[in-house]
Formats: structure tokens, sequence, C-alpha cells
């Protein structure tokens, strides 16, 4: 099936694509706001998976565009924990490069 | 050619182009607003797909709120003009052949694979069947997600608060 000449496929190359940009992302990036940028990526890449397979097949139920909802709840959640972090990082080492925050490590 | 069509290769390539920017820009808030423009694609998406509130959902929170959030943590932390040195060259091709052969694992996988696609009518997802289903406690009802992530949401921000607050 599709709808208006686009397949389910489509949608998953994109998300599959975002979400791998995004795990790139995560391994390159020295800065943690940048980190958690890529992170940011990566769950949007799920939310989209979400939101198109409830779409596509199982249009009679809205379990999808629920998860999608308690997704982006979680993903607020986790960006405003992170950024508290980082501010507090920020204060004690004066900048928030992970690599030279290593003061726990044995 | 339809519209519909032009519509949805517009925002796959707003993402895509917009996501690889977010990742390999050098300067941190053009980085943050490249990210700003993924968020209002994938938006532009979810127009496309018909589902309102969820896209309302995205532009509110995802592109008003942690966007904005992000570029405040980022004019707290960091100096603008500041541009991130380009990280080492093996480290660069490491992450980007475990993130390619990853895609290219997945893409072998769900284009091999041949969907069900629902048969029954579509029910009508606009704000009043969402609000109802999200409070109810009947069958699919989505009461108890719902309270949980309220309580998450509320104990995010208490600790976002204590963690961030100055010592004495």
């Amino acid at each position: 099936m599709e709808r208006y000449g686009i397949p389910l496929e489509g949608f998953l190359v994109i998300s599959t694509a975002m979400f791998f940009i995004g795990i790139y992302g995560f391994l390159v990036r020295k800065n943690l706001i940048t980190m958690l940028m890529s992170i940011e990526l990566i769950l949007n890449s799920v939310n989209i998976n979400f939101v198109a397979f409830n779409s596509y097949l199982f249009p009679e139920n809205m379990q999808g565009n629920f998860f999608a909802l308690i997704v982006v709840a979680i993903a607020a959640a986790e960006a405003s924990v992170a950024i508290a972090l980082i501010i507090n990082i920020y204060r004690r080492f004066s900048n928030i490069e992970v690599e030279n925050i290593d003061e726990m490590k044995y | 050619m339809t519209a519909y069509k032009i519509m949805f290769y517009l925002f796959a390539a707003m993402i895509i182009v917009f996501s690889i920017l977010t990742v390999t820009s050098r300067r941190i808030l053009r980085a943050a607003v490249f990210l700003l423009f993924v968020l209002i694609s994938t938006a532009g998406l979810y127009f496309w797909l018909d589902y309102q509130f969820m896209a309302g959902v995205q532009l509110a929170l995802y592109a008003g709120g942690i966007v904005v959030l992000i570029i405040f943590s980022i004019l707290l932390t960091s100096h603008i003009d500041q541009k991130f040195s380009q990280p080492h060259w093996s480290k660069r091709i490491m992450a980007a052949t475990a993130a390619l052969s990853g895609m290219g694992l997945c893409l072998l996988l769900f284009l091999q694979h041949t969907f069900i696609h629902g048969t029954n009518p579509p029910i009508k997802n606009d704000m009043t069947a969402i609000g109802t289903q999200l409070l109810s406690t009947e069958h699919n009802g989505f009461a108890l997600p719902f309270e949980v992530i309220s309580i998450l949401l509320l104990a995010a921000m208490i600790a976002a608060i204590i963690i961030a607050k100055k010592g004495k």
C-alpha cells in the first residue's frame, strides 16, 4: 500500500539515515552539548518510525501516536536534566569537553 | 509527480542534509540552528501523515522547548566565535564505518521484509479522540502511562533545579 505514492519504506529510510547520523555525531563529537544534540537526533528518528508504522500498518489504532508523545516527554525530561548536569560541570571545570572531565576516572 | 510527493521528498532532503550539518558543523550555535531545522522538517512529515497533534507537540516541545534550552546552555557555557577543531581522521573514519555498516544492515533487513499493511479503515485521530483515549481507563486507554510520565517530568524538573543550583 502506498500513500500519495510514498511507501512505508520511504519513512524508514529517512529515520534510519537520521539515526545513524546521530550515532556518528555521538562518536565523533567531544563537546557535551553537541553530543546531546546527537541524542536528540536519535530520539527524533525513533519517533518518525513510531508514527509511520502507526499510520501505515495499524491505522485503526493510536498506540504509535501515544508512544511518540511519551518519547517526546521523556526527551524533554532527559534534556533538562542533561543541561543541568552540563551547567554544573561547567562550573567545576570551566569547560565542557569530555576529554577534560576525568576526575572520577580510575 | 504530485504535490504530496514533492513535499515528501523536500522534507526528506531537508532532514538528511540538516542532520549531517548538525553533526559536522564546527560552530556550536550553527549546529543548534541546524538541529532546529531538522525538528521542524520532522513536524512537516507528521503534518504530511495527517497527525496534526503530534506535529504540534513536535513544534512546541522540541522546536520550541528543547532547542531554546540547548541554545541557552550554549550561550552560558561556550564562546560563540570559537570553532571546534576537526576531529582526528582515524576517529572520523571509525565512526563513519560504524554508522554506515549499521545503516547498511538495517536497510538490508527492512527492505527485504514484507510489511503486512492494515486494511481496517483509519480512525480519526483528531484532538478530541487523542484527549479521550489519553485519559480513559477503559480498554486501549492510556491513563496509567499519562500519570507515570507526569511524575517522571515532575521528578526530572526537581532534579534539574537541584543539580543546577549553586552550592553554598
